[in-house]
């Protein structure tokens, strides 16, 4: 059985892509931003992903104004970098997971999300930043990644509420997937920022910084909130922050932060970065973990003869699990 | 609950690129789309006006985007990140665009950015309804104590060259 064992949030700011591609990681500017990743890769060297699925938005190059899909999930086999202007990004082709992405679709939409397939699709900045952040720059991608589209360039984006439970679905999706693999989910874009109009600029770190603490901690809390106060407080553009709730809700409700970074600016955007892992729950080790459970409790049951020590029995932190 | 109508016209300095918006700017937007073909990048530049003439353009919008009057493009339904793909047949960079829509040199935006950004407070609202609005009538002096010395003078600087 597939399962997710983590998700990844991290900016996706085109001028981070361009310093990379124009080797200009070591200046002082781009190294405070890249040194907040070294930890990250160390991480995902470690966690060695099978799959993983970039939550990310398209900037004008796949898609224009001529079709705008909601949630489009990429397919194909292979998904070449776009070019944005100044040529394509000199990064590996994105090989995906045809298979394991086709199970996603067809399940995710009889669960009702009706996303668009897509079989051809170049793939931007926003998909291949934080896979440079993450994997450095490697010759190959070291394991296929699905792209999922999320429009967050045409209001309105789908609500952060839509986007956890499009996550929830991916997960069940993931879970009823007959290969052993283990997923990483990436949720990208963010974090405050306004590119566009005369309040461009704005940073709001206040905002940032609650919104990775409810990330982590309570998820639920930010699933109602509106998109106004996404684009009030964080930008205009601060919206594609949505994306990190599909992320947020293809895990456990109760997750192990066991990384974040912080930092502004890069280039007109604060850059910030978590990585939430899922507790082990692998399919072999969970009858184990019953058994033991269930031992635990006989044993309580037979200790706790006075009310004090049942009630001390049943403060006794038991087995967390998400869900 | 009811859904307040077009709740987002309140924050300040800011064009919602919504469904209307999206109407509107169809024209724009595609021109702006075909600058990704070098062909059609140098037929631009050899007569504006008579390639824009390919597009539905409404006179304004016509106008606009020879003047490249970014925030008019914006208001008339273009897309920051399509009218990006002007600015970079134009040769210019993202910040240059930015710190032109904001009426501030590139010099001056950069160094705002760099001093932590433009700070939310005084920029939630026009109408100061917002749960947080009470932050509007807090100018940058007063904020001088609390934040970085530098940041705050870097802020009102930037802010002062705003149209």
């Amino acid at each position: 059985m597939a399962r997710i064992i983590a998700g990844v949030a991290s900016s996706h700011v085109p001028a981070i892509g361009a310093a990379i591609d124009n080797h200009r990681t070591e200046e002082p500017y781009w190294k405070r931003v890249f040194s907040g990743f070294e930890k990250s890769k160390e991480w995902m060297a470690k966690a060695k992903p099978d799959v993983c699925i970039a939550v990310y938005n398209d900037h004008a190059s796949a898609f224009s104004v001529e079709f705008v899909p909601t949630f489009a999930l990429g397919c194909a086999a292979e998904f070449p970098p776009a070019d944005e202007g100044w040529g394509p990004r000199p990064v590996p082709v994105v090989k995906g997971h045809p298979q394991l992405a086709a199970h996603i679709a067809q399940s995710v939409i009889l669960d009702e999300f009706d996303l668009t397939v897509v079989n051809k699709m170049e793939v931007d900045h926003g998909l291949t930043v934080p896979l440079n952040l993450l994997f450095g720059s490697p010759k190959e991608w070291p394991c296929p990644v699905i792209p999922l589209a999320v429009n967050v360039v045409l209001y309105p984006p789908p609500t952060g509420h839509r986007c956890f439970m499009l996550g929830r679905a991916i997960r069940k999706a993931v879970e009823s997937y007959p290969e052993d693999l283990r997923v990483v989910v990436f949720g990208t874009g963010g974090m405050s920022h306004q590119i566009s109009g005369p309040r461009a600029g704005l940073i709001n770190k206040k905002f940032d910084t609650a919104f990775l603490d409810n990330l982590s901690k309570d998820p639920k809390k930010l699933t109602r909130m509106p998109h106004v106060e996404y684009m009030r407080e964080a930008g205009a553009e601060g919206v594609e922050m949505v994306m990190w709730l599909v992320m947020r809700g293809a895990l456990d409700d109760k997750v192990e932060e066991v990384y974040r970074y912080y930092t502004v600016p890069a280039s007109n955007t604060a850059v910030g970065h978590i990585i939430l892992e899922n507790k082990p729950r692998g399919a072999g080790r969970r009858p184990a973990a019953r058994k033991r459970a269930a031992a635990r409790k006989a044993k309580t049951a037979k200790v706790a003869k006075t009310p004090a020590r049942r009630a001390a029995a049943h403060a006794k932190p038991t087995v967390i699990r998400g869900r | 609950m009811a859904r307040e109508h077009k709740d987002y016209e309140d924050i300040p300095g800011t064009f919602v690129f919504d469904q209307e918006r999206s109407r509107q700017g169809y024209g724009i937007n595609m021109f702006c789309m075909s600058l990704m073909k070098e062909d059609n990048r140098k037929a631009f530049k050899a007569n504006e006006a008579e390639y824009l003439k390919r597009f539905k353009l409404t006179p304004e919008q016509t106008d606009a985007i020879l003047r490249r009057d970014y925030n008019r493009m914006l208001e008339l339904g273009g897309n920051i990140y399509f009218t990006a793909k002007l600015g970079a047949t134009d040769g210019h960079s993202f910040q240059h665009l930015a710190a032109v829509m904001t009426g501030s040199t590139q010099e001056d935006y950069a160094k705002m950015m760099l001093g932590g950004g433009r700070s939310i407070e005084g920029n939630r609202s026009k109408s100061g309804k917002s749960k947080s609005g009470k932050v509007a009538a807090t100018r940058p002096a007063a904020r001088g104590a609390k934040a970085a010395k530098g940041k705050s003078k870097t802020r009102s600087k930037a802010r002062s060259k705003r149209g």
